[in-house]
């Protein structure tokens, strides 16, 4: 049995688990372009995309005037009054954590709270440039510590698919808004296709979302061709971080094992999730192109962002 | 230190019989030896989150309690005198909360006033006529013991309302087997790992009479900000039942139910770390947000039962501390087994006068603070400190009772300067339901800086395994 | 006299869907000044409510409205014969002892004014002293509708001079315990003139005469309650004795405001 309470912690707790970890991702692959030479980076390629990205602009404008590196990276890693940021949603899926502690393992809160110790006590200072790699390093490990901990030793029950529910749609989220933001800035402007600008600027991409070397497993061309990226990551169902691979996993392997779990019947969430899946398996690159990218994107988020109201109704989280 | 009770060294150098071993022991160890085993406690602790947050310091961040790890060692027959006086007592106190809340016998046979009892903050008079499950209101206490002797106890205050601690006691178990395996082996020691069971049985046993087949019971917490959230989770995990907070439960037509991610589910019994205060905002504080609107109203019907009871606290009152000698003997035509400290209510004028006459040798406290907060230790205590006691005594003695500076034993602790002598107290827990079970030994609590007579883990104070030697 | 009663209470919510807990004292009983003749309640959850008798001898009801009701209504209804017995009460059969209700409580907590009033009549004894008490309260603190509401405390009302049956009733409490006079508060209601609505029910205070038992005093009108009255509920003071008092928990609970109307007259007898 469990609390509605404990089931909104646990995928409260998955979720910013996720966040934090895109996140490192994101700021890498950001930090990395802004160590190219200026003739490799698209105009608008810099640190206020990654804002974008990250759904922080707003958050960001009340704080800072410019989008420099120092200001950008501050309010990304270790802002507190970011409640996306790394340090935030660390601490928030810590305390999420450490209110359900009993519907957690030992490993899994080990994990976390761990990490909560070491990172509470950074300070911004302690992050010089040149140590900021291997911190975001380090986020990546403990994140991927925590879901090795989670797969590895947690029951499958409502307790664990609950923290799957947060987990990918967290993590569709984050792909689709890297995706939209991304690929934008990434149109060719007068750099003809597969120019060495063209291809830098879908490797990032690519590396944000750690599909870099994914992709070329996909897809035997050399140069990136921005159909197939966005093909790629919208609709391969192989791919772990695809809209599509999400979904499925969603619809499928999670909200689905709740039902049978519980036997209560189908319920608003379940059948969004089954159709936005069918949505996307039904889907093709041409389709999507024609009614504009950007629409099928915003639409996608939305859709996203009505799951997880309706998971919160149906399961009483508070 | 001087002339205290050192439960290990006679006064010649001895050794006192149950530390016969361990002192053998220590014998064997460096400082370095024991800093590294410190070291690996509290790597075991850190990592299992186990904390105390402080109020009033600057950062409400968490701190490990420090825990001290050579263990206090009770030998059998030390053990059973205390056992027999707790039981006494503790059945005694439920008596009494008994009689409050139904005759007031002991006020009728003019053993103890009627305006203490019924004119006290901790009285609730919506509770006059209810008789809960088996009569039993405080299912748990937790009574504070000092010892000036070798068989020498005294009482220091009775915890009927939310007695905390039972977690430290029982991860300071676990961590000392965890550290020292060989000196387990060596001794014989009464194992007390079963108590979240003891727990249980004793909730099962005061389910409400509608309550059909297994009772559910949940554990009632104000929430992960709360000091002792630590054990509320802990214990509701050990027990394995629910650990909620107030918006988890609900009333709804006339039954008590927990939210859950299906259907609602009926709640028989409620072990609540609330305050009384806090419990219900249809009933009690309107302003609380931690507590159930209409719980009370549903436990008045006898429809859920609630650990411990409203106004359970009217037998911790300080002031009614006082009468303890009596109540035990009208209660169980005994005379008690355990000492009461000698207590002047200041509420009285002629006590009064003698406490602001000898305010340097007593130790005065709020009749209902607790936490070691609000009191002076006047031995200790800097002559302006004493002076704004003073005033503060006159402007409101009713709120004060004064005891003698009691001579605290001291245990061997490991401090910075090596193993010394620090002073103790015991907080052995008792269970009442269908029966009452009393875990040997109790949670310890040691003053680690020198000379000091302040054991509460909120100002500094640690904590140590107790071992109650089987024979 | 026969004393037909109504008292409807109407509850608005702007943002309906939060889980409301409601306790009503809405059941008279027979005493022997008064004997009910029949009685209903009608509140969305009643069906299903809680019934029981509380320490000081109220019947409660505990209802849980329907979670989406914009609007919930109570009314108590009914017809009770009473008779004049010089506002003696009597010794009740509630659970709470009578030296309990010397106790003070956040609403009747004296302040120096209080203090002052009550020793004011520290010559007096028994009925004498309480009649006299009664009449310096209204002195003190005039009749004004408006100027308090339900949070007053006495101290509050002494202090700004006005207040309404309810306050009137807490400074008598306050003053009384003081002179060691055990004292209750009492919800109800009294005739008031043929066809006449009221905006709320009636309060007033009840003091312990040893030889008397529960004695009541309406400040307001300055008498013991005399067969135009019905009485209710009491408790240490009104938090105990509130006709309904709901508890709303849950998503942001908006604003929320409530109608009262009472209807008490009196019926000719058959």
């Amino acid at each position: 049995m469990l609390l509605g309470r404990t089931a909104a912690s646990l995928f409260w707790m998955a979720r910013y688990m996720e966040r934090a970890e895109n996140m490192a991702r994101l700021i890498e692959v950001s930090y990395r372009i802004s160590l190219m030479p200026k003739p490799f980076r698209a105009h608008q390629d810099d640190w206020s995309s990654a804002l974008k990205s990250a759904h922080c602009e707003a958050t960001f404008a009340g704080k800072y005037d410019t989008a420099s590196q120092e200001n950008v990276i501050q309010h990304l890693v270790l802002d507190r009054e970011n409640p996306s940021s790394i340090r935030s949603s660390m601490e928030t899926a810590r305390n999420n954590g450490r209110a359900v502690r009993t519907a957690l393992s030992r490993d899994v809160w080990e994990s976390l709270n761990a990490t909560w110790i070491e990172l509470s006590t950074l300070r911004m200072n302690q992050l010089p440039s040149d140590k900021l790699p291997g911190f975001l390093d380090w986020i990546k490990q403990r994140s991927m510590l925590f879901r090795g901990a989670m797969l590895g030793t947690a029951l499958r029950r409502d307790s664990f698919h609950f923290c799957q529910a947060g987990a990918f749609i967290e993590r569709a989220d984050n792909t689709a808004r890297i995706l939209d933001v991304k690929y934008h800035i990434l149109l060719p402007r007068g750099a003809g296709p597969g120019s060495s600008i063209d291809r830098q600027q879908w490797a990032s991409l690519l590396r944000s979302v750690s599909a870099h070397r994914a992709y070329r497993w996909a897809y035997r061309d050399a140069s990136y061709q921005p159909w197939n990226v966005a093909e790629f990551l919208i609709l391969n169902p192989a791919m772990p971080r695809s809209l599509l691979f999400c979904y499925d996993w969603i619809s499928n392997n999670t909200l689905s094992e709740i039902e049978e779990e519980y036997g209560d019947g189908t319920l608003p969430c379940h059948e969004t999730a089954t159709e936005t899946m069918n949505l996307l398996a039904s889907a093709n690159m041409e389709k999507i192109f024609q009614n504009g990218l950007h629409e099928f994107l915003s639409d996608f988020i939305d859709r996203n962002n009505r799951l997880t109201a309706e998971i919160a109704t149906a399961y009483n989280f508070p | 230190m001087g002339d205290n009770f050192n439960e290990m060294l006679e006064a010649d150098g001895s050794v006192r019989p149950p530390y016969a071993l361990l002192h053998k022991w220590l014998e064997t160890q460096t400082p370095g030896d024991l800093r590294a085993k410190i070291r690996e406690a509290e790597s075991i602790f850190r990592r299992l989150g186990i904390t105390f947050a402080v109020y009033g310091t600057q950062e409400a961040s968490e701190r490990l309690i420090p825990f001290d790890i050579i263990p206090r060692i009770f030998a059998a027959s030390e053990w059973r005198r205390l056992e027999a006086g707790i039981a006494q007592r503790v059945g005694a106190l439920n008596a009494f909360i008994d009689d409050v809340y139904h005759r007031q016998e002991i006020v009728r046979a003019g053993k103890v006033p009627g305006d203490l009892i019924l004119q006290n903050e901790a009285y609730l008079p919506q509770m006059a006529g209810h008789s809960p499950a088996r009569n039993v209101y405080s299912h748990i206490i937790g009574t504070d013991i000092v010892r000036v002797g070798a068989n020498d106890f005294y009482v220091l205050e009775d915890n009927c309302r939310t007695p905390s601690g039972v977690s430290y006691m029982l991860e300071d178990r676990e961590a000392m087997m965890f550290l020292f395996p060989d000196l387990f082996a060596k001794h014989r020691v009464a194992p007390i790992e079963h108590y979240p069971e003891l727990l249980r049985q004793t909730l099962d046993s005061v389910a409400p009479p509608q309550c059909e087949g297994e009772p559910t019971c949940v554990v009632l917490t104000p929430g992960i900000y709360n000091s002792a959230f630590f054990e509320h989770a802990f214990l509701a995990d050990e027990m394995g039942v629910q650990l909620v907070t107030g918006d988890d439960l609900f009333v709804r037509d006339g039954w008590l139910y927990m939210r859950t991610t299906r259907s609602p589910v009926r709640v028989d019994v409620v072990y609540r770390r609330i305050d009384d205060d806090f419990l219900d905002p249809l009933t009690f504080n309107p302003n609380s947000t931690l507590g159930v609107p209409g719980i009370f109203d549903i436990y008045r019907a006898g429809r859920v039962t609630i650990v411990n009871a409203p106004g359970a606290g009217i037998a911790d009152d300080k002031a009614v501390y006082s009468f303890m000698p009596d109540i035990v003997e009208f209660y169980t035509g005994e005379k008690p087994i355990l000492n009461n400290v000698p207590t002047w209510r200041c509420s009285d004028s002629d006590s009064l006068a003698y406490v602001l006459e000898h305010l340097e040798e007593l130790v005065v406290k709020e009749v209902h603070g607790s936490g070691g907060y609000g009191m002076l230790v006047g031995p200790t205590a800097s002559k302006k400190e004493v002076a704004t006691f003073r005033q503060i005594l006159k402007k409101r003695p009713g709120n004060y009772i004064a005891q003698p500076t009691l001579a605290l034993s001291s245990c061997p602790t490991f401090v910075k300067s090596g193993v010394a002598p620090r002073h103790v107290d015991l907080r052995p827990f008792a269970l009442t339901g269908d029966r009452m079970r009393i875990t040997p030994g109790g949670f310890t609590r040691v003053a680690m800086k020198q000379g000091s007579l302040v054991v509460n883990s909120s100002q500094g104070g640690g904590t140590k395994d107790t071992w109650v030697l089987e024979d | 006299m026969k004393i037909h009663i109504r008292h409807a209470t109407t509850y608005h919510y702007d943002n309906p869907g939060s889980h409301l807990v409601q306790r009503l004292y809405l059941t008279p009983l027979d005493t022997p000044s008064q004997s009910v003749l029949e009685w209903t309640i009608e509140a969305p959850g009643i069906e299903n409510a809680l019934r029981y008798v509380d320490a000081f001898g109220n019947v409660a009801h505990v209802t849980t409205p329907p979670i989406d009701l914009a609007e919930v209504t109570v009314v108590a209804a009914g017809t009770v014969r009473t008779t004049d017995t010089a506002g003696v009460a009597g010794y009740d059969l509630g659970s709470v002892p009578i030296q309990a209700y010397l106790a003070s409580t956040p609403a009747t907590e004296a302040n120096a004014a209080i203090t002052a009033l009550a020793h004011g009549h520290g010559q007096l004894s028994g009925i004498e002293q309480l009649h006299s008490l009664s009449a310096s309260v209204l002195d003190k603190v005039a009749y004004v509708i408006g100027a308090t509401n339900e949070h007053t405390t006495a101290a509050d009302a002494v202090r700004d001079g006005k207040g309404v049956c309810q306050d009137h009733a807490h400074v008598f409490i306050s003053a009384a315990r003081l002179l060691g006079v055990p004292a209750r508060y009492v919800s109800g209601y009294m005739v008031v003139g043929e066809n006449e609505f009221a905006e709320a029910s009636h309060a007033w205070a009840e003091a312990y005469v040893a030889s008397l038992g529960w004695v009541g005093f309406d400040v307001s009108n300055q008498v013991s309650p005399d067969e135009r009255y019905v009485r209710v509920a009491t408790g240490m003071d009104v938090s105990g004795a509130t006709p309904a008092k709901g508890v709303r928990r849950g998503l942001s609970t908006g604003a929320e405001t409530m109608d009262v109307e009472v209807l008490v007259e009196r019926v000719a007898e058959q």
